[in-house]
């Protein structure tokens, strides 16, 4: 039987990471549980729900900085954010949908601890460049604290780093500081029609060359550009290319118009509105378009930008695939087909040989989560780094046990 | 401050050491001459100085590799060491330990336009960077004030900033990959040309990582197209206290401006006297706001920072109507400290964080502090991120006075860390700020930190009397004391 526990506090973490070292009981640490498929299946019996850890503790607009407890559900911190018209930069997704969950339960801890980053990740950095301070409770059942409350600081080793993307192998967190930035006033997107996978990947690549500042590069193939709830994008009829521009109304305006210019021989530029336009970017975050299918896994593959449609061709000559790009080509979405061997794992990771990069499936059945690499491997001599870091905080592997790899 | 004390084991082994490393690095790549060795006896924080037990200049990670590897083999020191632009004495070396110079790692060895990216040797200066990719419209984004002479893998040991950081980021925002080099000799790459590597991002811990982790033998960085348009607006208040206000309306506003700097009164005259900019000499503050972008939003947003400037009581502003007005404005900042280094022998540059409302509260105790101290300050303030630079004025030459210098920098950090803000924003802690973190950090706290050098570097070999004000043994810091049984909270919920 599983045992849960659910601390209101800092001293009550510690005291349950305290207990589940003592009794060598690794916990599986959880927030709202909007991302626990993703990965490997944890190897505990207990489990570590931190979700009463809620609420924000610190709101500065003019500083640049909030700082909250990390059950704090995303819904809540972008209300709080709204009222100073600002918000989380790095946009991020709310995969609890694709990974068979209600929509609106992420929480900022689940963010941060899986490093998430939306399309604006090209212009603006993932949770990683914008997490400033941690307070948090190692496997060691120690509390510490890294990192501050100001954008820049060097102090130390950047340990805030290290938690970011380490999906709850190093510490539980109890309080998080994060950059916050001005939301922008006005968004609009550039829509191509009919462009194959190599041609959009072009008109990407060179609107990201441009001064425009763009904030979201992405390729929806027809198929998947069928399924948007933007009917719009639905009804388009072929691929759709986006390309999103954000900021105040005149520099909007005149980005658009150049770069209408500049793309004309990809075809005409259709101009999408602000609602239209931050639901379209809203549903490519969370990868809307892979939700149906439930039995079909999902990679997402980080390459180099300017290769994602070749990446995509060499696995299409072996795994009949669907798949979209974002960041311009540098994030990859795809959806194996549910018989394909290993989930697909071959084709997938051969296919990053010539360029480098990583593939994590994010969507698969528990079974098969347990019987193969989810996260990229990594090269021997790193691999045993990253164990030796990961050893320092939790010698004993109580926290999250396997959820990287099967040793960790 | 005090660097550990020399092993004499390795100083009466050096020519043995000197052999060994000739082996590995031939030609003239192995520097032992005592004079010679005095080109490396200090970095930019020039009041310590110390030549090295002896000099390595390896051409290739190989020869790195190896370098190390016989370091660890023979347990000698190792302190790495880029241009040696450091603040915080990041590279002084040891002695009884190797220097490892990274000087001829000095190749851009791929420019990815396609990718936004560059594959470039760790000795490569930050400038030459920008100058490589210049042809096409682009650069690379953080702007050090000594970009023309640090090198790319010094600004990643210690996550540089300058400037424009507060919109375009710092190092650690702009780098993609790294190659580097264990102590133990091995190479590990990590990142690459994707935006986001997976695992651990131990990408990020190097960053500001001080030379204490490993050799960075290749770095990828992002590049990206010159923003069109620049202009500068130079505004003048009656107090810092209004200065400050304003930059804080500027952020309520919604603007990120590229750069949003601020001086004050004693820093303005010195810049004037220096390079007569035209600043006004009847303010107490100067700001110099810089917004980039598209004409179109430049234009827009200057008219927005005149109307909220003026509400906040600036009694002079002038806007820049040419490139070479903008570089006009921006000059006295850029020459403050040989500004401040004209009127005075001697200054020490602090670099502490603050939140930038307690900017006032900040300066006003520098001020007490600077009557108590008898020395003079003058303070230039990266005003966007929050990061002050008191210019502390002293006389080297004067028994005491670098003492006294050193305590009164120290108070300002402390005030600094006291209204919640860090002891470095951009410096790096090196030798300079080591014994201060204790302010900062509980000994949990360095603890955790310390426990991931020795993931990487359990012999503490590589520059050692940096960062930490003591080094714990690994073999310490790895143990751990299970309280076993109970949950020591009855009332803990559980389900």
């Amino acid at each position: 039987m599983t045992e849960t526990v659910r601390p209101r506090d800092e001293a009550e973490v510690v005291a349950a990471v305290e207990w589940a070292a003592g009794n060598q009981q690794p916990v599986e640490l959880v927030g709202a549980g909007s991302k626990r498929g993703w990965g490997r299946p944890v190897e505990a019996q207990a489990v570590l729900d931190l979700s009463g850890l809620s609420g924000v503790t610190l709101y500065e607009p003019n500083e640049l900085v909030l700082t909250a407890r990390p059950g704090t559900t995303l819904g809540v911190l972008e209300d709080a954010l709204a009222g100073g018209r600002q918000h989380l930069a790095f946009e991020p997704p709310d995969l609890g949908p694709l990974l068979g969950r209600p929509a609106g339960q992420g929480t900022l801890g689940g963010a941060i601890a899986c490093n998430l980053a939306g399309p604006r990740r090209i212009k603006d950095g993932a949770a990683r460049d914008h997490f400033l301070g941690v307070k948090a409770v190692s496997g060691r059942g120690e509390a510490f604290k890294a990192g501050g409350r100001v954008v820049k600081n060097v102090t130390g080793y950047d340990v805030c780093k290290l938690l970011a993307g380490s999906f709850g192998t190093l510490a539980a967190m109890t309080e998080i500081t994060v950059k916050v930035l001005p939301a922008p006033e006005q968004t609009r997107t550039l829509v191509i029609a009919g462009l194959d996978d190599l041609a959009a990947v072009r008109a990407l690549t060179q609107a990201l060359q441009s001064p425009h500042e763009i904030s979201g590069a992405a390729h929806l193939p027809a198929a998947l550009a069928a399924r948007s709830g933007v009917a719009k994008i639905a009804g388009i009829g072929s691929s759709a290319t986006l390309l999103r521009l954000e900021g105040f109304g005149p520099s909007v305006k005149a980005r658009v118009e150049s770069l209408q210019g500049e793309l004309a021989g990809f075809g005409d530029l259709a101009a999408l509105t602000d609602l239209d336009s931050k639901a379209l970017w809203r549903e490519i975050a969370d990868v809307s378009c892979l939700v149906d299918e439930p039995e079909r896994p999902v990679w997402r593959l980080s390459v180099p930008p300017a290769q994602g449609a070749q990446v995509v061709g060499r696995i299409r000559e072996t795994l009949a695939v669907d798949a979209f790009f974002d960041w311009g080509g540098g994030l990859i979405w795809l959806a194996a087909p549910a018989d394909a061997e290993a989930a697909g794992a071959g084709a997938v990771r051969a296919a990053l040989t010539p360029w480098g990069g990583q593939a994590s499936l994010v969507r698969a059945s528990a079974a098969t989560r347990a019987s193969l690499p989810v996260f990229q491997p990594e090269a021997p001599t790193l691999a045993a780094l990253s164990a030796r870091v990961r050893a320092g905080f939790d010698p004993l592997r109580i926290l999250n046990r396997g959820r990287l790899t099967a040793d960790s | 401050m005090k660097m550990p004390r020399p092993d004499p084991a390795p100083i009466a082994r050096r020519s043995e050491l000197i052999e060994r490393l000739q082996a590995i690095v031939p030609g003239e790549g192995v520097i032992f001459d005592k004079d010679a060795l005095r080109a490396y006896e200090s970095d930019g924080l020039s009041a310590y100085r110390q030549p090295p037990l002896v000099a390595v200049l390896p051409r290739t990670t190989a020869e790195v590799a190896a370098v190390l590897r016989l370091a660890n083999e023979i347990g000698v020191k190792v302190v790495p060491r880029g241009a040696g632009t450091s603040l915080s004495g990041g590279a002084l070396p040891l002695a009884d330990g190797i220097l490892l110079g990274m000087a001829r790692f000095n190749r851009v060895l791929e420019i990815d336009y396609d990718n936004r990216c560059a594959v470039v040797q760790p000795g490569v200066t930050n400038l030459a960077i920008t100058q490589a990719v210049a042809g096409r419209g682009f650069y690379y984004a953080p702007d050090p004030s000594s970009q023309i002479a640090c090198t790319i893998g010094g600004n990643v040991a210690e996550n540089s900033g300058g400037v424009h950081c507060l919109k375009y980021g710092m190092t650690v925002n702009n780098v993609l990959g790294l190659e580097m080099v264990l102590i133990n000799g091995d190479v590990v790459r990590l990142g690459g040309k994707h935006l986001d590597p997976g695992g651990l991002d131990l990408l990020g811990v190097m960053n500001g990582s001080e030379g204490l982790l490993g050799v960075v033998t290749e770095v990828t960085v992002r590049i990206q197209r010159r923003p069109s348009t620049a202009r500068a607006v130079l505004i003048g208040f009656p107090s810092n206290e209004t200065a400050g206000d304003c930059v804080a309306a500027v952020i309520a506003a919604g603007m990120v401006p590229g750069g949003m700097e601020m001086m004050d009164r004693p820093a303005i005259h010195a810049a004037e006297d220096y390079v007569h900019a035209g600043y006004p000499l009847d303010v107490e503050a100067l700001l110099i706001v810089e917004l980039d972008g598209p004409a179109a939003e430049v234009d827009h947003l200057i008219g927005r920072v005149e109307t909220i400037a003026r509400a906040a009581g600036a009694v002079s502003l002038r806007v820049s109507a040419s490139e070479d007005e903008r570089l006009a404005l921006w000059a006295g900042r850029k020459a403050a400290f040989p500004a401040v280094g004209r009127i005075s022998p001697d200054y020490y540059c602090m670099d502490g964080t603050i939140p930038r409302g307690a900017l006032p509260r900040v300066l006003r105790g520098i001020g007490e502090m600077s009557e108590k101290y008898a020395l003079k300050v003058a303070n230039v303030f990266h005003a966007g991120d929050g990061n002050l630079h008191p210019l502390i004025l002293y006389d080297a030459n004067h028994p005491g006075e670098l003492e006294r210098a050193e305590a009164f920098g120290g108070d300002i950090l402390k005030l600094c860390v006291e209204v919640g803000g860090v002891l470095t924003g951009e410096h790096g802690v090196g030798v300079e700020k080591r014994d201060l973190m204790v302010h900062q950090f509980t000994e949990t706290d360095l603890n955790h930190q310390q426990r991931v050098k020795c993931a990487f570097d359990p012999g503490g070999l590589l520059n050692p009397g940096k960062m930490f004000p003591q080094l714990h043994r690994c073999a310490e810091l790895g143990a751990m004391h299970v309280r076993g049984g109970k949950l020591p909270f009855p009332n803990l919920p559980r389900y």
